[in-house]
């Protein structure tokens, strides 16, 4: 099959100015140089020897996180920019949809930026007198076409750029995350002329962040991280492969987050520990029932530490189900919350508390050692306590931990208060604060079709 | 390049209705409309009327009524210095179009350039009116140079801002230097006083190397002093000049062509 789409070997290195801009005329001139004074001192690679095709007639889809070069790559295949090093080959005709409305003047109506857009994307006033009703239509906005652009909302403006671009009729379609244009509506219409330009062979470059439409619509993606093509071939393992990454991404952010709350809860110990563990008796009943029930003030959900430390929590940590420690969860998965304490004098009252809590603070589970009916009897010198979870059944979601040790009447030892962030991922997009677990079952004249 | 230049012809369909959008934008909106392309150069025309009849009365020989002489330049050097200013921000203003859509950067100053000379020519009616009402009407054969001269003052103010657009999306400070030496440029160009004052031809190397003296001298030639064209050799000069230097400018904005998208 011959290729729509070329990259061989490219590189693009994108110069940065710094302060120059403000003063080099005089010098560029002082030294003849102009050209030359034009090269940059710094550069940045956006793309560093990324090499791929995009065969005719197929979608394409490019993934990768921010600044991971996915537009620079769209613009060196629109020619918008040239490539440092390599060669972009596109056979055909090109409409880019990288900003839509990109050339519309806001004084002048929608009816004529229509014939001047079109006739900057390539097409003849013929032409555009053809398939004007039918942008028009695509655009939805019969009524206001004779307005001028200015009084557009933005929705608008955007539905009618991506009208003019889509009717250019181009052999190669280039798409840069412009779906979110529309309302739901629009933006099925939009996949709805995707579909219609696959049929008819058309090639598709799409840039974009939505996974799901990758792995939907494309027939190869191409994943780029910091300029470098990291993997390319069937969608659905390219982005499982991302997936994987941005997974691990999020670990290292979670622990950098909750390193960074012990240590601030830890540097204001001392003094507040003091404060909190003479205040708490002070405050009346409810906060001294707050250790002993973190449901309680769920309402008041402040990071924190307090507590008196003649027993001290050293570390928490929380376990996979081979034992290692780790901050992204699946939903389902076995999980170990892992304490380590140590209690300066043996001590006879203590009770050891958790308590999860999703986003919003709502409290999603909360137990303590007291109300599952376990008295203490001792605890000395360094210890270590484990709550595991068989099925950690939360929805999707970042969630945040309480871990305690108290004693009976709630008097705090060590309260670590939301300190630890953990996330939980979910193929299935339910609500609600938990998940049971569940099945459906159907009388047969119930049928379903198996989604793919 | 040569393919590049060639492409121009390829993008008049483009820079006509871009020309097109920038006159219909700039009166949309005012009651006036398009009025104002009229009645803008003739209060202009009033003004400098009334300085030189009644607060400063001019009494040069052959040079009555006196605002109509500065009035022959003055348009002109309008369209020169406004299309240059325009083209050297011209770039910088479209940058949506050079970064987001695959467009011919050149055609952005050209349709500054374009854009100026249609108010040029919508301000001439106004002119001739006057010289009509003011019994001084232009030598009839003479008219026969004036589209030489708009067409050499189009190549010339054409390769300027290309180079000034070019070199104003690297050099930000271009069009404030720009504003100032255009300035400089007018008062040392014979256009509100006579060249052929004594004054003027004792430094006349120097007036002959400021190139807008021989469109300027023309101008007036043309449509205000009767007799023959005594400049032509110069205009006919300035035009093979113009012609180079458009080239040369292209090339340069060539050669800078794959920067813009990043600089501006």
């Amino acid at each position: 099959m011959t290729s729509a789409i070329e990259l061989v070997n490219v590189t693009k290195v994108y110069r940065r100015y710094g302060g120059r801009q403000f003063s080099t005329l005089k010098s560029a001139l002082l030294q003849r140089s102009i050209l030359r004074d034009l090269r940059p001192s710094e550069t940045f690679p956006a793309l560093t020897d990324v090499t791929f095709s995009v065969p005719k007639g197929s979608t394409y889809g490019v993934i990768g996180k921010n600044g991971s070069g996915k537009s620079t790559a769209l613009k060196l295949v629109a020619g918008i920019t040239k490539p440092t090093s390599g060669t972009v080959r596109v056979v055909g005709r090109i409409s880019a949809l990288i900003e839509l409305g990109a050339g519309f003047h806001p004084e002048i109506s929608g009816r004529e930026n229509v014939f001047i857009n079109g006739i900057m994307l390539g097409l003849s006033k013929r032409e555009i007198q053809e398939r004007f009703d039918e942008i028009v239509d695509f655009a939805e906005l019969q009524e206001f076409i004779d307005a001028p652009v200015k009084t557009y909302s933005s929705g608008m403006y955007m539905r009618l750029g991506f009208a003019v671009a889509i009717h250019v009729n181009p052999d190669v379609l280039l798409v840069d995350e412009v779906l979110a244009v529309g309302d739901e509506g629009f933006t099925h219409k939009c996949l709805d002329k995707f579909a219609e330009f696959r049929r008819r062979g058309k090639t598709i470059l799409l840039v974009t962040h939505s996974l799901n439409l990758v792995e939907r619509f494309c027939d190869e993606a191409l994943w780029l991280d910091e300029g470098r093509g990291l993997s390319h071939g069937d969608p659905k393992r390219v982005v499982g492969a991302y997936l994987t990454k941005v997974e691990q991404g999020e670990a290292q952010l979670l622990a950098e987050t909750t390193a960074k709350a012990v240590e601030e809860a830890g540097r204001d110990g001392p003094g507040r520990q003091e404060g909190r563990a003479g205040q708490v008796p002070q405050e009346g009943p409810e906060p001294q029932e707050r250790p002993a029930d973190p449901t309680s003030n769920m309402y008041q959900a402040v990071e924190g530490r307090w507590g008196s430390r003649e027993v001290e929590i050293t570390d928490v940590a929380l376990l996979d189900a081979s034992g290692q420690q780790s901050f992204v969860f699946h939903s389902g998965d076995r999980v170990s919350i892992r304490l380590k304490v140590r209690a300066a004098q043996p001590i006879d009252d203590f009770v050891f508390g958790i308590g999860l809590f999703n986003a919003d603070g709502v409290c999603c589970y909360g137990t303590n050692t007291y109300l599952e009916e376990m008295d203490p009897e001792q605890l000395a010198g360094d210890a270590e306590a484990m709550f595991s979870i068989d099925s950690l059944d939360l929805i999707e979601g970042t969630y945040k931990l309480d871990v305690a040790v108290h004693k009976r009447d709630g008097y705090p030892y060590d309260y670590h208060r939301l300190l630890y962030t953990f996330r939980v991922k979910s193929r299935t997009h339910d609500v609600g604060i938990y998940r049971p677990r569940h099945q459906w079952s159907f009388s047969p004249h119930i049928r379903f079709t198996p989604r793919s | 390049m040569l393919a590049n230049l060639a492409s121009l012809v390829r993008y008049r369909g483009l820079i006509q209705s871009l020309v097109a959008r920038e006159l219909k934008a700039r009166y949309r909106g005012s009651v006036l409309g398009f009025v104002w392309s009229f009645v803008n150069p003739l209060l202009l025309l009033l003004i400098y009327s009334f300085v030189f009849t009644t607060v400063m009365p001019n009494n040069v020989e052959g040079v009555q009524p006196y605002a109509l002489f500065m009035f022959c330049g003055i348009l002109p050097w309008n369209w020169f210095a406004t299309s240059l200013s325009d083209a050297a921000g011209s770039l910088i203003g479209g940058g949506n179009l050079i970064k987001k859509v695959l467009f011919p950067a050149e055609v952005l100053p050209l349709v500054s350039v374009l854009t100026n000379m249609v108010h040029f020519f919508l301000g001439l009616p106004i002119l001739i009116l006057f010289l009509i009402i003011y019994r001084h009407p232009p030598d009839w054969w003479d008219l026969v140079w004036f589209p030489i001269v708009v067409l050499i003052q189009l190549v010339f103010t054409a390769g300027l801002a290309l180079a000034l657009a070019a070199l104003a999306a690297h050099f930000r400070d271009i069009r404030d230097i720009l504003a100032n030496v255009l300035t400089l440029w007018f008062f040392a160009t014979p256009i509100i006083y006579p060249w052929f004052q004594p004054n003027v031809q004792k430094f006349r190397t120097l007036f002959n190397v400021n190139l807008f003296t021989h469109l300027a001298v023309s101008y007036q030639e043309i449509l205000f002093f009767n007799g023959p064209i005594g400049h032509w050799r110069w205009l006919l000069a300035l035009g093979g000049y113009s012609i180079v230097q458009f080239l040369a400018a292209y090339w340069l904005f060539d050669r800078l062509r794959d920067s813009f998208a990043e600089v501006v």
